[in-house]
């Protein structure tokens, strides 16, 4: 067992883990922060994309170890401390951008990402070529797309 | 119509708690003292099994028990089975073989449990799994379906000759030869409707714990039908009496059908639970759900199509192979025969149709339902067959459609369906506009200039939905009657709450049953809620699947509330003194006629409890009704999708640039949700028409295991889409719904394949259409080069 910390959602927090145990097990077991999902375990659909350091990465494919010290941010903690949504998760609810809900969190965190890399303005082809690596079963995305595209403008206000 | 009511895009209830990663699937329950299993799978397809050794494994750290097929045998846990009886054309029943939860003797197909750990940690599960020795003696596999029948080919079970399961027929065969005799011309077609892989999102998943103190079994599992879930395990498997069973299946990952099923897992984990007197839990990753969770389709087809020299279609006949896998899964038999060939009419006037299905086992994972369920096989088959007699007749695909399309409601094929309402020839018309086809010959010119070759595709699908009327299925053989049950209750505030048998898992019924009973009582959206998935809340259910919820479900709910209306009004009589009779109900609120007296919904509700203004023996207290509805026919929702797309002629990639769907739902409470449904269903249609493939080698290890091997469409895999709607109402119910879930991914194949060869200039295309198979089929074609 190996000693970790880190802070999620801005709370530091500690674990006394296996060093196999993967950064996504970490929030989901010991933290019980079970926003982030599996989905695969090829690291293709996105599920558990949370972001580290400000940037997006997959939590199914990290190590808790290696987040030593790191800022996580998990779906959990993008509402403001009132219950106040970000803009993107309205986005997604205006938009109908989810149906079963399960890629929803991970779609949210990649939308994040794709507007820090590509700014407020995204058009479609920006949108479906960058989230080249979450995979939606339920909506085809059509909505999600439309979400994103939505999501990025309202966080310029 | 209000902001909340029906028609109204009312945005949905269950999103805040998605969206802010507050959903609660069946993973994310934990149980205090929880076990996890893991299970120990064949790595063969076809073997028998001289030993299994658990020693090492049990001396494994954090190792609790490790449980083997023999021991499941000793407790007497029942076989998964089959629900649906078919008989072969000679009268006799069709044979299935014994589905162990955990194999004991021989494996069937690779990721067969063959002996499952359960451990403190999935790790140590894990690392306990590697130090099961099983001894296989590894047999010949066969896992083509055209060939599980052939002189030679291994025998999966014992007893059942050439692993054949049934072979079944439908239709007057002597009519169709005749027809077929006097034809003017006859399409043929061979098709083979590629196997799929289901892959919703979330993997299955069960967390079983069992009470000592009250003897009492809970399943949390990842199903689309829980109180199915509790009967079959109950009544077959043998678990535990069905009032000591409870199945709750809490936030589904979406489910497409594969989440039907009751599997071994679930049943493993119960025993388990039992034995180790501890909640043991199972959630299953990507790989494991290749391997078991059921496949869809797979069917190998010739089908015949004869017209006269007017292009009228005068037959149709075809013979399917369909490959139900190692075991047949719990709905596994309908799919190919009572959901497959009763479409095989289409929107068309065909005077008659037969049909052929043997269906067999093979080496493979088990094939049931998947999104459409035998209605996109049987859309396929027809719509490629039109669009090539159309071609091959030097008709417009279109007319010739027209020609054929069936004006006249109630229609009655020759393949049992009573279609009761209909207008093919307005989604038709719609979706031309819609498609500007008009244009398309401009634009395909433009595109030539681009080195890409366009295509236009059609597929004018009908499906059979709201399934389905128990009488009816039951003398097909279903081993269940297909209602829907509801109860609505009113509480003392007037805020109601309704429980349902329905089950969503991505459909949006908390929103959408909501508008209905808001606008139905008069009272705010808000003040209604939905329960559901929960065997202990819901007095019985038959889960949602074959686009039933809108169509049976909430026909429930209006029966239910229908009796709520006229138990309300006696307790308004009481309350404002006037005779029953003249009470009227409107808006929420309950008025005499004639007089200003009124009382609202809410008040009622309360006076219907507080039981003040009648007595007991004039009025019962409460404001609860129940209803079980059962549908008195299937509804038939049609439509017309176009697909326009361009080939790159140097690499053979299609690239999908124009799609539209004319759909006949009819009434529709929520376009948003609706159009979403069509969004995601023809995404999966076209994931099966140009990337998704379960392959499986000559050895019957499944080469495409994983999301990196087996295709799923991306984002930029699909274009945005044009949804567009005609409605004739669904007599057969109160609402007039027909239902949406499935039609994108039943229409879709058809119109992609039509598309793409419209585009090459040859018919001899598989699916899925990738790149590398449309280059091939261009190079072979005669298809003029874009300048």
């Amino acid at each position: 067992m190996a000693a970790v910390s880190m802070t999620v959602n801005g709370k530091a927090v500690t674990g006394d883990v296996e060093p196999r145990t993967l950064l996504v097990q970490f929030l989901r077991e010991n933290l019980r922060l079970t926003g982030t999902h599996v989905g695969c375990d090829t690291s293709q659909c996105g599920a558990c994309i949370i972001h580290i350091d400000g940037i997006a990465a997959k939590a199914c494919t990290t190590l808790a170890l290696q987040c030593e010290g790191a800022k996580i941010t998990t779906i959990e903690g993008l509402a403001e401390a009132g219950g106040k949504l970000h803009p993107m998760q309205e986005a997604f609810r205006e938009h109908h951008g989810l149906q079963c809900g399960y890629c929803t969190p991970g779609m949210i965190m990649s939308a994040l990402d794709i507007v820090r890399r590509n700014g407020n303005n995204l058009d479609e082809h920006t949108i479906r070529d960058q989230l080249d690596g979450n995979i939606c079963r339920c909506t085809g995305y059509h909505n999600i797309v439309k979400a994103i595209e939505a999501g990025a403008k309202a966080m310029a206000k | 119509m209000s902001a909340t009511g029906i028609g109204a895009s009312v945005r949905r209830k269950e999103d805040f708690r998605f969206i802010t990663g507050q959903g609660q699937y069946t993973d994310d329950v934990t149980r205090p003292g929880e076990t996890r299993a893991v299970f120990v799978r064949s790595p063969h397809a076809h073997a028998k099994i001289r030993s299994i050794d658990v020693s090492a494994a049990k001396k494994m750290p954090g190792v609790i028990d490790v449980l083997t097929g023999a021991q499941l045998a000793t407790d007497k846990i029942g076989n998964l089975i089959c629900g649906w009886m078919i008989h072969s054309k000679d009268g006799s029943p069709m044979k299935m073989a014994a589905h162990p939860a955990l194999a004991s003797g021989k494996v069937n197909c690779v990721g067969d449990a063959v002996a499952v750990v359960i451990a403190e940690t999935i790790a140590q599960g894990k690392d306990a799994a590697e130090k099961v020795k099983v001894d296989y003696e590894v047999l010949p596999a066969v896992v083509d379906p055209a060939k599980a029948q052939a002189k030679g080919a291994p025998q999966i079970h014992p007893d059942i000759v050439n692993n054949t399961i049934y072979q079944w027929h439908l239709g007057e065969k002597k009519d169709v030869d005749a027809a077929f005799a006097a034809a003017k011309h006859v399409t043929r077609l061979d098709i083979v409707n590629n196997r799929l892989v289901p892959n919703a999102m979330e993997p299955r998943a069960a967390l079983a714990d069992y009470d000592a103190g009250t003897d009492n079994l809970t399943l949390w599992n990842t199903s689309q039908n829980p109180h199915v879930a509790r009967l079959v395990i109950s009544a077959f498997i043998g678990m535990a009496p069905e009032h000591k069973l409870r199945v709750i299946a809490p936030d589904v990952g979406g489910g497409f059908g594969s989440k039907i099923f009751i599997y071994p897992e679930e049943v493993v984990c119960l025993w388990a639970s039992r034995k180790v007197k501890r909640p043991v839990k199972w959630t299953s990753d990507r790989s494991e759900a290749f391997l078991t969770d059921a496949h869809g389709r797979d069917h190998v087809t010739h089908a015949e199509m004869a017209l006269d020299a007017n292009g009228k279609i005068l037959a149709l006949r075809a013979k399917t192979i369909a490959n139900l896998g190692a075991y047949m899964s719990t709905f596994s038999s309908s799919v190919p025969t009572y959901l497959y060939a009763t479409l095989l009419s289409g929107q068309y006037n065909i005077p008659s149709i037969y049909c052929e299905v043997d269906a067999v086992y093979t080496n493979t994972a088990p094939v049931d339902a998947y999104r459409g369920a035998g209605r996109p096989e049987a859309t396929f088959v027809v719509e490629r067959l039109v669009e090539v007699a159309a071609r091959q007749m030097g008709i417009d695909p279109a007319d010739l459609r027209r020609r054929n399309f069936i004006t006249a409601f109630p229609h009655q094929t020759p393949v049992i369906m009573a279609y009761d309402a209909g207008d093919y020839n307005a989604s038709l018309k719609k979706a031309l506009e819609i498609a500007d086809v008009k244009g398309f010959a401009k634009r395909k010119r433009e595109a030539a200039r681009h080195g890409k070759l366009r295509g236009l595709g059609y597929s004018t699908y009908i499906e059979a939905c709201g399934i389905a009327p128990s009488q009816a299925v039951g003398s097909l053989g279903a081993g269940v009657g297909l209602w829907e049950s509801a109860e609505v209750r009113v509480n003392p505030t007037g805020s109601v709450e309704v429980l349902t048998g329905s089950h969503a898992h991505g459909q949006g019924h908390e929103t959408t049953f909501a508008q209905l009973v808001s606008e139905r009582l008069g009272i705010p959206f808000e003040n209604v809620s939905i329960v559901h998935g929960d065997t202990d809340k819901v007095q019985f259910g038959m889960g949602t699947y074959g686009s039933r919820s809108g169509a049976v479900g909430m026909s429930a709910i209006v029966k239910a509330l229908d009796k709520i209306e006229i138990k309300a009004k006696k307790v308004a009589a009481f309350m404002l003194e006037a005779a029953e009779g003249d009470i009227e109900f409107k808006d929420g609120k309950f008025t005499v006629a004639g007089t200003d007296k009124s009382a609202a919904f809410g008040d009622v509700a309360l006076n219907a409890y507080i039981a003040h203004k009648f007595t007991g023996a004039e009025l019962e207290p409460g404001l609860k009704e129940t209803s079980f509805y059962d549908p008195t026919n299937f509804t038939f929702p049609a439509g017309c999708h176009i697909c326009e797309l361009d080939v790159d002629i140097e690499t053979g990639k299609v690239d999908i640039v124009n799609w539209t769907a004319v759909d006949d739902f009819g009434t529709i409470i929520n376009p948003m949700i609706v159009e979403g449904q069509v969004h995601g269903g023809i995404a999966q249609g076209v994931g099966q028409a140009l990337m998704e493939g379960a392959v499986y080698d000559k050895n019957g290890q499944l080469v495409t295991g994983s999301m990196m091997d087996y295709t799923m469409p991306r984002a930029h895999d699909l274009p945005s889409f044009h949804v567009g709607l005609t409605e004739t109402k669904a007599p057969s119910n109160p609402l007039g719904m027909k239902g949406c879930g499935e039609a994108g991914a039943i229409a879709s194949p058809a119109a992609v394949i039509n598309a793409i060869t419209d585009a090459i200039g040859t018919e001899n295309i598989a699916m899925p259409a990738t790149a590398s198979a449309v280059w091939t089929a261009l190079q072979k074609s005669q298809a003029p080069k874009a300048a």
